[in-house]
């Protein structure tokens, strides 16, 4: 980012050297200042010697920048699902899933394996089926299990794909139940990217969602923005976020 | 944690495993409790409680029971030290804090039951607890269905805690107490006089009073002592002889009250005030204490079983005939706020005056998986804390480092609320 214009970006899998694919993202590149946030923030820090902030922090940072004046944000990304209430881009109160990959991206990545389909198939499908078949399973692993259940049972594996996205919708509610939530609602992370499941939380909460033309993006922009913001007499800058989570390093930065 | 090779050899223990143990254990504690800086040089003595309790001090105990002494294994602060003291018994906590016992656990008994049984019962099954053998009698409580049911198994002396707070629930709860006395009389077969109940109801409140002066310097901005170091204190308070104890304690406060007066800390003037409230961290578990503080904020109370539930209240003994003081005692005892109560009121009070008195800025429930009682009370807590703008988050773990990541973002974000 330069002066609060995104001018960049790269998205790229984390992959099992995350600090490689960073050094990498950066190499060459002039920056003024530099955050890192997400699950490998220590490690970015440790290594680039570079303040951190968590994910919460950056998506509503993020979010607002995006969608001026938005109150709730909701995440559901690769290694996570939250929901985050905002104020002037500032978190009020958040929930997250805790431990396991339940409710999350990752959870829709296995199941469409499962099923034989890529991630877009899956959701498409879904979205196209009249029918739908109740997953009882939030757990990844059980769930898998009950799937396969399912398919040698003959149950149309589309009925199954549209169920296993109604569980994930389900896991959300309960979530936004706990902490609230308000109009302007942005939906960010990965999952945003399926219309299924954009289509589903619109029905269900009878409200339109706002969904960033890139979502995975909104932790590094918010990183960029806190980075931007964090000392006084803010001068010409180039600022850049990094966002290094499971399954993604994203970073946006300035030419 | 130091080596007693022969000893476990001859309690039956499967020595190669518990070395194993003690590695892990000791592992956790360097990267937590090891890793701190600017602590006080007095938490070397606690520091030593700990790396002893497999050692030292099951060796002290063997000793004592050779000399016609009695050892009694107690898993809750409901049950009162000062009666099995008086009739010359030694009373010691044996609640596990160490995941390398749950899996052992988990071979008898349900998964979906707290980590603090599993990981106590998985020492005692894989022959890594030095305690059990040498036990003459396990004291067990009614303050949840998970214990009440283990007990059963094991066949251990059972005081029923009661669920409410009127006339009949004190009446059953005295009644508990003096069958306490009864089953430790006969066990030792000495009679619990009331002059030497005094004398431990005096030794027992000597010990409240070091650790309510050590929670009194809490209250400093900042604290001259971490959350973490004063938790080691608590762990040790569980494990130590009390007498012992509470003589090192108030060397540890006369240091404490030194580096106030010269504002030595771990921590910079302002840091962010964390109230733990809720489930106990015993021995071996110095997971979420050490999370909070690794990010920067300073824990300064614990409105928990290891916290201010074990030394808030003395026994208040005037009197001394025997009916009196058991009288007193379990006056004491029903005083603690535990949430297998309900309602449960006066932990909302108590907690009300805990955020007030250590000018608490944020509240981390602390829930042990599957603890209904804490987990479903943190609704209540909670929405006390929100009338008085206190924010707070719910933390429900095990003992296991599979959640770190997440925790480590929840707590981190929590904090830069605080800020």
């Amino acid at each position: 980012m330069e002066e609060g214009i995104i001018k960049r970006y790269t998205i790229l899998d984390t992959g099992v050297e995350p600090l490689r694919n960073i050094q990498r993202l950066l190499n060459d590149q002039e920056y003024d200042r530099l955050t890192a946030t997400g699950y490998g923030r220590y490690l970015a820090q440790t290594h680039l010697n570079c303040p951190v902030i968590t994910e919460i922090k950056a998506y509503a940072a993020g979010a607002d920048f995006l969608f001026p004046g938005c109150r709730t944000v909701l995440d559901i990304g690769g290694q996570d699902s939250k929901i985050i209430r905002v104020n002037n881009g500032k978190v009020e109160d958040f929930e997250m899933n805790d431990k396991c990959a339940a409710g999350t991206g990752r959870f829709l990545e296995v199941m469409a394996t499962t099923l034989g389909y890529t991630i877009d198939e899956f959701s498409q499908l879904a979205a196209q089926s009249a029918d739908t078949v109740a997953i009882n399973s939030m757990c990844t692993v059980f769930a898998e299990s009950e799937v396969v259940s399912l398919i040698a049972r003959g149950e149309d594996r589309r009925s199954i794909a549209l169920g296993l996205h109604q569980s994930i919708l389900n896991r959300i509610l309960a979530l936004m139940g706990r902490v609230g939530f308000e109009e302007k609602i942005v939906f960010a992370g990965g999952v945003a990217k399926n219309r299924c499941m954009i289509h589903l939380l619109e029905r269900k909460l009878g409200k339109r969602m706002l969904i960033p033309e890139e979502p995975q993006i909104v932790g590094a922009v918010g990183a960029a923005l806190t980075a931007y913001h964090s000392q006084d007499s803010p001068i010409t800058l180039n600022h850049r976020g990094v966002h290094v989570s499971r399954g993604r390093v994203r970073k946006e930065r300035s030419e | 944690m130091n080596s007693h090779e022969q000893m476990w050899k001859e309690l039956g223990l499967d020595v190669e495993l518990h070395k194993e143990l003690l590695k892990a254990i000791d592992k956790t504690f360097k990267q937590t409790v090891g890793a701190q800086k600017n602590r006080p040089a007095s938490m070397e003595y606690f520091d030593h409680v700990l790396h002893e309790s497999h050692g030292g001090r099951v060796a002290e105990l063997i000793e004592a029971r050779n000399k016609g002494g009695k050892f009694i294994g107690t898993f809750c602060i409901y049950v009162p030290d000062e009666i099995a003291m008086a009739a010359d018994a030694i009373p010691v906590a044996l609640c596990g804090g160490t995941q390398f016992s749950i899996p052992y656990g988990e071979r008898m008994f349900p998964r979906a039951i707290c980590p603090l049984i599993k990981s106590t019962f998985g020492l005692a099954l894989s022959k890594t607890c030095p305690y059990g053998p040498i036990k003459d009698l396990g004291v067990g409580e009614t303050t949840c269905d998970a214990k009440k049911k283990a007990w059963d198994v094991v066949n251990f002396h059972v005081m029923e805690v009661p669920q409410k707070k009127s006339k009949l629930d004190f009446d059953l709860w005295y009644q508990a107490v003096v069958d306490f006395k009864n089953r430790v009389e006969e066990l030792t077969g000495r009679k619990v006089e009331a002059k030497r109940l005094s004398e431990t109801i005096k030794i027992m409140n000597e010990k409240r009073r070091a650790l309510q002066r050590l929670n009194e310097f809490r209250k400093h901005d900042p604290p001259p002592i971490s959350g973490l170091d004063a938790l080691v204190v608590m762990q040790a308070a569980l494990n130590d002889d009390p007498v012992r104890f509470t003589e090192h304690l108030n060397k540890l406060n006369d240091e404490l009250e030194d580096r106030v007066k010269k504002g030595i800390s771990p921590f910079k003037k302002g840091t962010k005030r964390v109230m733990i409230s809720g489930c106990p961290s015993v021995m071996g578990n110095w997971k979420l204490h050490s999370l909070i503080e690794k990010s920067g904020a300073a824990v300064v109370i614990d409105e928990t079983c290891t916290g201010t539930r074990y030394f808030e209240n003395l026994v208040e003994d005037g009197s001394c005939d025997l009916n009196g003081q058991i009288k007193a005692l379990a006056d004491r005892y029903m005083k603690i706020d535990c949430a297998c109560f309900s309602p449960n009121n006066e932990r909302m009070e108590s907690i009300e005056k805990i955020v007030d008195a250590y000018r608490v800025d944020g509240v981390v429930q602390y829930i042990l998986q599957y603890c209904h009682g804490y987990n479903v009370e943190a609704i209540r807590v909670a929405g006390i804390l929100k009338k008085r703008n206190i924010p707070n988050i719910k933390i429900e773990t095990d003992y296991s480092e599979e959640d770190m990541g997440q925790l480590r973002t929840r707590i981190d974000a929590f904090l830069e609320q605080l800020r």
